[in-house]
């Protein structure tokens, strides 16, 4: 229903492919483009910063200045180009932003684009326009169509993919209950006479608040939005020698990788930060943790815990060389039971396979499967049948001196996270993007259900946010809305008659 | 053994109307209104209007039918205005787009005022005869509307390829028209169940038509079997009503027609009475459920399920104790009380059984057997949103006739489609309402676009629009329409574009009133448990305090004009709820651009590069009007309508000379 592109609104979207370096390009068109421009962007005169008024300058101009967020920090240096209507791409009004190329940047200035009143645009969209405002001449007609047809499977198959089975079902849940909420009161309007809604505005609240912090932890957490937004953390553990500190500086060292440092969230932990290929790691080096021995060795471990409870990823390091030491399984049991709390993904690294293998991938494999066996929990798990769990530890014979091995380790992140598919970066971050607007909409929505309440207002004003929700939630998910609100009020409610 | 029964020529008219139904009565006083000379066929002259199930008219979402149909020109307001014996507004504790208006009608008063009608009509004459066949002749595809484009390959699915020219009787008259339209209720075909009986009747034992179904299956449009029911009738006398709960009507009335004032429909009203079922009753149900066709198969057509049987809902729902049961007068004439909540087709002696288990109906005498009734529709995917049928010019249809459910829903339908029969005639530009303008712009598209495969009901979730759309406005809406196709007098018309400005003059005026933050506002505010201001504001924004009103701020606004109630009604509305108001109003506006993009007749779908196959056919079935309604067409993707917006904008370019908007 509302899945429908709306015509004269104003869209946004990063039009260049996204890599490590160079320059990026968010383009803004529609309507409100230049009231995007005027809130966002700052020219600098006399050392101080100051809004550029689109009407006073020329179409097809270039600015250079400051993209700032709403409290006027400075989130990038760009230089910004005015594209008045007609004579633009899309015929509409247009600006297109030069950024520093990069991950977070590109995505911190999209994100601002968009809170400044743009949407993100749909897969073909500008083009569409482009085509609709009669830019494009008629032989490219069909071109237009393959490519809204290729981008929007391309861009469901990135919406769901990016949502991770947790996410996911907590979204359905909550729109399972919203639905039956608006049912039940749809349903007591429909029919008066045989159901009342006494009481039913406190229930409908705390229902409300549940599903507002759930929305809410669904924002801040970890949705592949964010591994992209904040990069993967990722923390390299491994005994003494098997090959962590090599490991950390090949990824540092590595010569596509851009490498920046910011103090980490413990004090004694330095946090690397790596862009491989479009990919941020945020890489935490437990050696000094973990080699910190005698009287702080309690600390040590504990701290090494904290650091594992947070990853993303974990590098479990070994050394091929060498047989599994107890200390190795001590620290696999260990990466189990983390990985069962908080669902991190875990890459068993055999490192050293240039020398003689003394440890295979069939040992690592079957130290993880007793490991497994000796978790408690992992236990349960097991005899359900469910062996997919031992098999999503991932083991991988390399040598982190070689490059062909640094690549290897690339390349199996990249499956992990993104299931191989980050050619189209710009698509991935679009739709990690859309899902976080779709998520504060709902939000938005559900507050104004609050409001609702809280004012007084009848209990019909409560569906329309209920329903807003509910379909920016579905959005989400790539549903639509049909029948289903009148299917559930038949199956739910016994009306009348 | 058949008999050749003679032919013989019986007149000829502009527009026939088969069936005096909600719709049949509606589309034919439309219609002759408009000037066409229309002739309308009927069972019995005695049913015109008959009311064979409920009685009453309105009710949630239906009220608002009523109003609308009443803000175009119809009759039925007006009629149950006349009739009803208790009057009562439901959801007032709600939001005002809820708030909805039910009567209880006098079911022989309300059949006879609509037959004085009817029958005093310039231009219509009433016939009491059953129509069996259309007669047709076949359309030359016009070649130039198809000039440049493929024809799909259902040749019959191509406009204009037929044309209806008159109707025949079951006695051989043939009646000539220019248009016809189908209002034939539940009559076609039909069945009426109860346990093992089965009789071939239409509802209380009127004749059924049995030769149109065939007739229309000849032409090529396509039938579905549907199934309703309806409660037993009992005696008053028999019912011990001081076990029951009295519910009498509203002391303020509101009438449904516009045209009327609450003095001037003040009458004494009856009771209604609120009864349970108990334990008991669902324990003789359960027990004797293998003898309902329902279950037992024997009913093959699909029954709705906002109105099921009362074994539909003890087994549906088996953890319910209880089901409530209204007790409802069927007018001043008879002793006869409907069973509301209680149909079903059970048998006779299973229903009294049932039926005596209930506090208060322990001796209860059943005048009229509870029954399910099977018959014969169309499928409206086939119908245009002006209720023409896509290919058949001239033939329309409405009611119940097109898969609907209910009087208000036929009536409505029934105003639509006389009106077109008459514009299409006339050579005007036939009369849509689209979602954003009414409820019967919504019930006719869900009908025309979206699948349905049971009696379809208005509900007042099935409109987006709710807000907008609510009773208390139905006349701002649409008495614009009314008065362009011409059902609306010039009087009726001015007496409304006087209620407009005063609207918006006091609008205008409430916004224009500051106050300061101080003297005496302040005190008014304190003695009302309001805020008290801190900066300047204005009475509007009073008036929108949840706390305050309108007519409490008499006193602090003392150039207030005397304004009638209606006014100051959709004043205090659009001031209250301008906020959510203005956010349906942006929805509309969106709503109404893909409203706009014509997709042009002839044009086929599976010649469009890149739409899915889904899309193709589903497309090709609804041949959908404009843009908007594919949108609205299950199993029709966002990214199909991107597709169809782009291959529209090549084809309209293509052709310059068809314009783009509608």
């Amino acid at each position: 229903m509302s899945g429908y592109v709306m015509e004269n609104d104003t869209i946004a979207a990063i039009s260049t492919g996204l890599t490590a370096a160079g320059i990026s390009v968010i383009r803004v068109s529609g309507p409100d483009a230049f009231c995007v421009a005027e809130k966002i962007f700052r020219v600098k005169n006399q050392g101080k910063l100051q809004k550029l008024s689109i009407a006073g300058v020329d179409s097809h101009t270039v600015h250079y200045g400051y993209i700032v967020g709403e409290d006027e920090t400075i989130l990038d240096e760009v230089m910004m180009l005015v594209l008045k209507a007609p004579r633009t791409f899309t015929r509409e009004d247009t600006i297109e932003i030069d950024c520093h190329g990069g991950i977070v940047v590109t995505r911190r200035i999209l994100r601002r684009v968009l809170e400044a009143g743009a949407r993100p645009a749909e897969p073909g969209e500008f083009t569409k326009r482009a085509f609709l405002n009669g830019r494009i001449d008629l032989s490219q007609a069909e071109a237009v169509i393959d490519v809204i047809n290729s981008k929007n499977e391309l861009a469901l198959k990135n919406s769901v993919k990016q949502l991770n089975g947790r996410v996911q079902t907590e979204i359905v849940e909550i729109r399972e209950k919203l639905l039956r909420q608006v049912a039940r009161i749809e349903a007591a309007l429909d029919d008066p006479e045989h159901m009342n809604l006494d009481g039913y505005s406190d229930e409908l609240l705390s229902e409300n608040a549940g599903h507002l912090s759930k929305i809410k932890a669904l924002l801040a957490t970890a949705d592949r939005g964010r591994l992209l937004k904040e990069g993967i953390r990722t923390v390299i553990v491994g005994k003494p020698n098997a090959g962590k500190s090599s490991l950390m500086n090949a990824l540092l060292r590595y010569e596509r990788a851009i490498v920046t440092d910011i103090a980490g969230t413990t004090r004694d932990t330095l946090v690397e930060e790596v862009n491989l290929d479009g990919i941020t790691l945020q890489l935490v080096d437990t050696a000094g943790i973990r080699e910190t021995k005698d009287t702080v060795e309690q600390i040590g471990v504990d701290r090494a815990k904290q650091e594992l409870l947070q990853a993303d990823l974990i590098l479990f390091v070994t050394d091929a060389s060498v047989k599994l030491s107890t200390e190795d399984r001590d620290i696999l049991a260990e990466i189990l039971a983390t990985k069962e709390n908080s669902g991190a993904k875990v890459l068993a690294i055999l490192n050293k396979c240039d020398l003689e293998m003394v440890t295979t991938e069939e040992h690592l494999q079957n130290a993880v499967r007793n490991g497994m066996r000796n978790h408690s929990d992992a236990r349960e798990v097991l005899r359900e049948g469910d062996s997919d769990r031992v098999s999503d530890i991932e083991v991988l014979s390399v040598s982190v001196k070689e490059v062909a091995g640094i690549e290897k380790i690339e390349e199996k992140i990249k499956s992990i996270f993104f299931a191989g598919e980050l050619r189209n970066d710009d698509e991935v971050i679009i739709t990690a993007e859309r899902h976080r607007s779709l998520l504060s909409q709902a939000e938005e929505s559900l507050r104004k259900v609050q409001d609702s309440v809280e004012m007084g207002m009848p209990e019909d004003f409560y569906t329309i946010d209920l329903m807003a929700a509910y379909v920016s939630l579905g959005q989400i998910l790539g549903e639509e809305l049909d029948e289903d609100l009148v299917d559930c009020i038949f199956r739910e409610f016994c009306m009348g008659k | 053994m058949e008999r050749t029964i003679p032919e013989f020529y019986a007149g000829d008219y502009d527009v026939a109307v088969i069936g005096a139904g909600h719709a049949g009565c509606e589309a034919a006083l439309a219609s002759a209104r408009l000037g066409m000379n229309t002739i309308c066929f009927m069972v019995s002259t005695d049913t015109i209007a008959m009311m064979p199930c409920n009685p009453n008219i309105g009710g949630t979402s239906k009220g608002h039918l009523v109003r609308e149909l009443d803000a175009l020109g119809g009759e039925m307001g007006k009629n149950i205005d006349k009739t009803f014996i208790q009057s009562k507004m439901l959801n007032e504790s709600k939001g005002p787009a809820v708030h909805s208006l039910r009567a209880q009608a006098d079911k022989q008063k309300y059949s006879n005022a609509m037959r004085k009608v009817m029958e005093n009509q310039d231009r219509l004459t009433l016939k009491q005869a059953e129509v069996s066949e259309l007669l047709w002749e076949e359309l030359e595809p016009d070649q130039k509307e198809n000039e440049g484009n493929k024809l799909t390959d259902n040749a019959s699915m191509v406009p204009g390829k037929k044309r209806i020219t008159g109707v025949k009787t079951v006695s051989g008259g043939i009646y000539k028209c220019r248009s016809a339209v189908l209002a034939s209720g539940v009559y076609l075909n039909a069945r009426c169940i109860f346990g093992e009986v089965s009789q071939p009747t239409g509802p209380n034992g009127l004749p059924r038509a049995t030769h149109l179904s065939d007739s229309l299956q000849a032409i090529g449009l396509e039938l579905y079997r549907f199934k309703t029911g309806t409660p037993a009738r009992i005696d008053k006398r028999s019912i011990d009503f001081s076990q029951m709960e009295p519910q009498g009507g509203d002391e303020k009335l509101v009438p449904f027609s516009f045209t009327n004032t609450p003095e001037s429909i003040e009458r004494e009203q009856q009771n209604c009475w609120l009864a349970y079922t108990n334990e008991e009753t669902h324990r003789i149900i359960r027990e004797n459920i293998h003898r309902s066709p329902l279950f037992s198969g024997d009913i093959k057509g699909t029954g709705p399920r906002y109105c099921p049987s009362i074994e539909d809902k003890v087994v549906k729902f088996p953890d319910r104790e209880r089901h409530q049961i209204f007790i409802e007068p069927e007018g001043d004439y008879t002793n006869e009380m409907y069973l509301s909540g209680m149909s079903s087709s059970l048998p006779e002696e299973v229903q009294l059984q049932m039926y005596r288990t209930i506090k208060g109906m322990e001796h209860a005498t059943v005048v009229r057997n509870a029954y399910a009734i099977e018959y014969d529709c169309i499928n409206p995917m086939q119908l245009y949103p002006t209720l023409e049928c896509k290919f058949i010019k001239g033939f329309f249809s409405a009611g119940q006739a097109n898969g609907s459910s209910g009087y208000e829903e036929a009536a409505a339908q029934g105003i639509v489609a006389g009106i077109n029969a008459a514009l299409t005639l006339k050579g005007e530009e036939p009369l849509i309402i689209d979602r954003s303008e009414g409820y019967i712009g919504v019930l006719i598209d869900d009908l025309v676009t979206k699948e349905t495969h049971e009696p379809y009901r208005m509900m007042t979730s099935r409109a987006e629009y709710r807000l907008l759309l609510r009773q208390d406005n139905a006349d701002l809406r649409l008495t614009e329409m009314g008065h362009r196709v011409g059902l609306i007098d010039e009087e009726r018309y001015e007496a409304f574009c006087l209620k407009k400005q005063q609207i918006a003059d006091e609008l205008k005026r409430l916004n224009g009133i500051m106050f300061g933050a101080g003297g005496a506002i302040q005190e008014f505010l304190t003695m009302h448990n309001s805020a008290e201001l801190r900066t300047g504001t204005t009475m509007a924004e009073l008036v929108r305090r949840p706390e305050l009103s309108y007519d409490m701020l008499a006193p602090m606004d003392p150039e207030r004009p005397m304004l009638p109630k209606d006014v100051t009604e959709q004043v205090e509305i659009e001031i209250k709820y301008e906020g959510y108001i203005e956010r349906q109003r942006i929805q509309v506006e969106h709503f109404k651009k893909l409203e706009n993009r014509r997709i042009p007749e002839a044009l086929d779908f599976s010649a469009i590069p890149s739409l899915r196959l889904e899309a193709v056919q589903k497309l090709t079935k609804v041949r959908p009007e404009n843009v908007g309604q594919a949108s609205r067409i299950s199993g029709v993707s966002p990214a199909d309508i991107s597709v169809l917006l782009v291959y529209l904008e090549n084809y309209y370019k293509k052709n310059a000379s068809v314009t783009n908007e509608v």
